[in-house]
């Protein structure tokens, strides 16, 4: 039964990292507490996906030099607009603003509102939260040998808990090193796209509590489509640095059921630049394998019957 | 030139998110490069008996059929008690898939072990029984072990596609030359096990098969960290360097024996066993290899962004490095 392919566009410019995302999983699917740890990484202590971390919000603090120069000309022209608009209105506006007077008490505005582009310091954050990619070719699912991951009818990725016997061979094939296995338990665990609620015509959990909407949940086409849009939204407002991630089903695995806008290069957020399906060279693979096959059978007959 | 970017500063280290891996470490411990070993022990030992069965040997079919099937149990035991649910270990007889290289090995162990064990089972007859038996016992006996020497290679040969059939770039890379190196420790192993166990007088086709194994081996496993690219590192990290070259030395060192001393029984005992630890030490240092590799997401960064510059700079308009990916 075919309900047509689902799954996640994450749209990092939107993250403010509050890891509503990574409660709401653990909380609906019951995933376990895996080690109040301080890793000593910025606001991360989730570290990555694994196991017991189906979603992982990631952040980067990193050094951005800002174009100065256009900073300037953009605060110039706001304010050209401020005061076309204040000549507009004369009488009212003006006559409201008074020279202001220091009275010594606290600010109340924002940090950094009220400066100019010359104090802000060379620093930026990029947040992002990470999710199993629900490949098109899956490299864990292609090398279970149980039957355990199985493709849904909603397209995604899903491993049986009551079939899996932790033979760990997906763990080894992830290309993202997303799936693992859990220690207290034995078996290999990752996102489900929340598949009961999906059956129940719900949205899985993290998109439900996102409160930005960075996490978005769909029909895959709708949402490549939206993607494009928010893309090239994002360059015409002078984000050059955005750009899609796993949208492509023309990359090594045909595209993720779960793809990224990233505000920067993919490894920066502890994703691979150009991942591959590990099965796309098993045709190869096997043909070494029959070959160094063949080598051993002539080897055993030359050492018997090699004739000395 | 995109804000925050300098390709030639940002290139001169690996970028990533604080360090961390990409890849998550195999979760296989020391069971694993065990089993590669014994495996391969078990397929060379029942190519030896079958094979010695058919040229009157009956020393060296003894030893053979006995080892294949001691060391296919060893392999038994590791690979269940590898499992994270260990009493599941008959799921992996569920389902028949071809794109899984654990689910395809299944199935010839499953293929390999009967005749193995029957072939074996018939080396602990008695010999006087023997005479007493009717004369299909011998004949099932020797289909027995022919039909395990028969799935032997596969055996010794598909645990180097399990390994390559992983994003592990240490193995993956070198999924030309790991089944080579792996059905030459095979031969190596069981070469030298047949030396040890077999009177030189009848060792012969032991000798040679081991010293053709470790010749294989070695050369294999040479041209395997010459191909690689910057992964051959994980090859060279120390652990995995030591192992290395341990198994090169006492590798050498037993197949000398094996060419230079035929007649002496102890320097062939001496020469078996070095060519048998060479075997495991191989085994263990291409596992060490693969887990080191998947610890620094160098591995994994530097060859597939190197690939993206390359398809940038062939197909679509120089896209500056950093600057906006082609929207599709």
């Amino acid at each position: 039964m075919d309900q047509g392919r689902v799954g996640f566009f994450t749209d990092t410019s939107v993250c403010i990292g509050c890891k509503a995302c990574e409660v709401a999983c653990k909380e609906w699917n019951n995933v376990p507490e895996d080690g109040l740890d301080l890793l000593g990484m910025s606001y991360d202590n989730t570290g990555g996906l694994g196991a017991n971390s189906w979603r992982h919000v990631a952040f980067i603090e990193r050094e951005v030099s800002l174009d100065r120069e256009a900073f300037r000309e953009r605060e110039a022209s706001v304010e050209r607009e401020a005061a076309l608009e204040r000549e507009g209105s004369v009488g009212h506006a003006a006559s409201l603003e008074r020279e202001r007077v220091d009275l010594g008490l606290p600010a109340f505005e924002l940090p950094g509102a009220a400066t100019g582009g010359e104090t802000r310091s060379d620093f930026g954050w990029l947040m992002s939260s990470d999710v199993c990619k629900h490949c098109t070719h899956a490299g864990c699912l292609d090398v279970c040998p149980t039957g355990a991951l199985f493709r849904t009818e909603f397209g995604t990725v899903v491993v049986q808990p009551d079939i899996c016997n932790g033979c760990g061979y997906c763990v080894s094939a992830c290309p993202y090193g997303v799936i693992d296995r859990r220690e207290d338990d034995g078996r290999a665990w990752k996102c489900t796209l929340c598949y009961d609620r999906l059956g129940d015509g719900l949205e899985p959990a993290c998109a439900k509590a996102c409160p930005t909407d960075s996490i978005q949940f769909g029909p895959l086409d709708e949402l490549r489509e939206r993607a494009e849009r928010r893309v090239a939204d994002l360059r015409d407002e002078g984000v050059t640095q955005a750009r899609l991630y796993g949208h492509d089903p023309r990359d090594g695995v045909g595209g993720d059921g779960a793809f990224f806008l990233l505000l920067d290069v993919p490894e920066v957020y502890g994703l691979p630049p150009d991942p591959v399906v590990p099965t796309r060279e098993l045709p190869s693979m096997w043909r070494y394998a029959g070959l160094a096959a063949s080598a051993l059978l002539a080897a055993a007959v030359n050492a018997f019957w090699g004739g000395r | 030139m995109a804000v925050g970017e300098t390709p030639a500063a940002a290139r001169e280290t690996t970028r990533s998110y604080y360090g961390r891996p990409v890849l998550k470490a195999p979760v296989w411990d020391w069971k694993i490069p065990a089993y590669l070993f014994t495996g391969g022990l078990s397929a060379g030992s029942a190519l030896l008996g079958a094979g010695a069965d058919l040229t009157g040997r009956p020393a060296l079919r003894r030893a053979g059929r006995i080892s294949a099937l001691a060391s296919l149990g060893v392999s038994g035991c590791l690979l269940v008690a590898d499992l994270g649910r260990p009493e599941r270990f008959h799921h992996m007889l569920r389902v028949a898939k071809p794109t899984s290289p654990m689910s395809v090995g299944s199935w010839i162990l499953t293929a390999y072990a009967p005749g193995t064990g029957v072939a074996a089972m018939a080396e602990l007859v008695p010999a006087g029984l023997w005479s007493r038996l009717p004369p299909w016992v011998r004949w099932g006996a020797r289909a027995a072990g022919l039909s395990s020497a028969t799935v032997a290679p596969a055996v010794a040969s598909y645990s180097a596609v399990l390994l390559s059939q992983t994003a592990v770039p240490a193995w993956h890379e070198a999924h030309r030359q790991l089944p080579f190196v792996f059905t030459g420790s095979a031969a190596a192993g069981a070469g030298g096990l047949g030396m040890v166990c077999v009177p030189v007088g009848e060792a012969g086709p032991a000798r040679v098969l081991g010293a053709t194994g470790a010749v294989v081996e070695l050369v294999s496993s040479r041209v395997l960290e010459r191909r690689l690219g910057l992964v051959r590192e994980a090859y060279r990290a120390p652990r995995a360097r030591r192992l290395r070259a341990s198994s090169g030395i006492v590798t050498a060192v037993g197949l000398a024996g094996a060419v230079l001393a035929r007649r002496s029984r102890v320097a062939a005992i001496a020469s078996g066993l070095a060519m048998v630890a060479g075997s495991v030490l191989e085994r263990f240092a291409v596992f060490e290899a693969g887990v080191v590799s998947t610890k620094d997401p160098k591995y994994v960064v530097e060859p597939q962004r190197r690939r993206l510059d390359e398809t940038a700079a062939v197909g679509s308009p120089p896209a500056s490095e950093g600057g906006p990916a082609p929207i599709s």
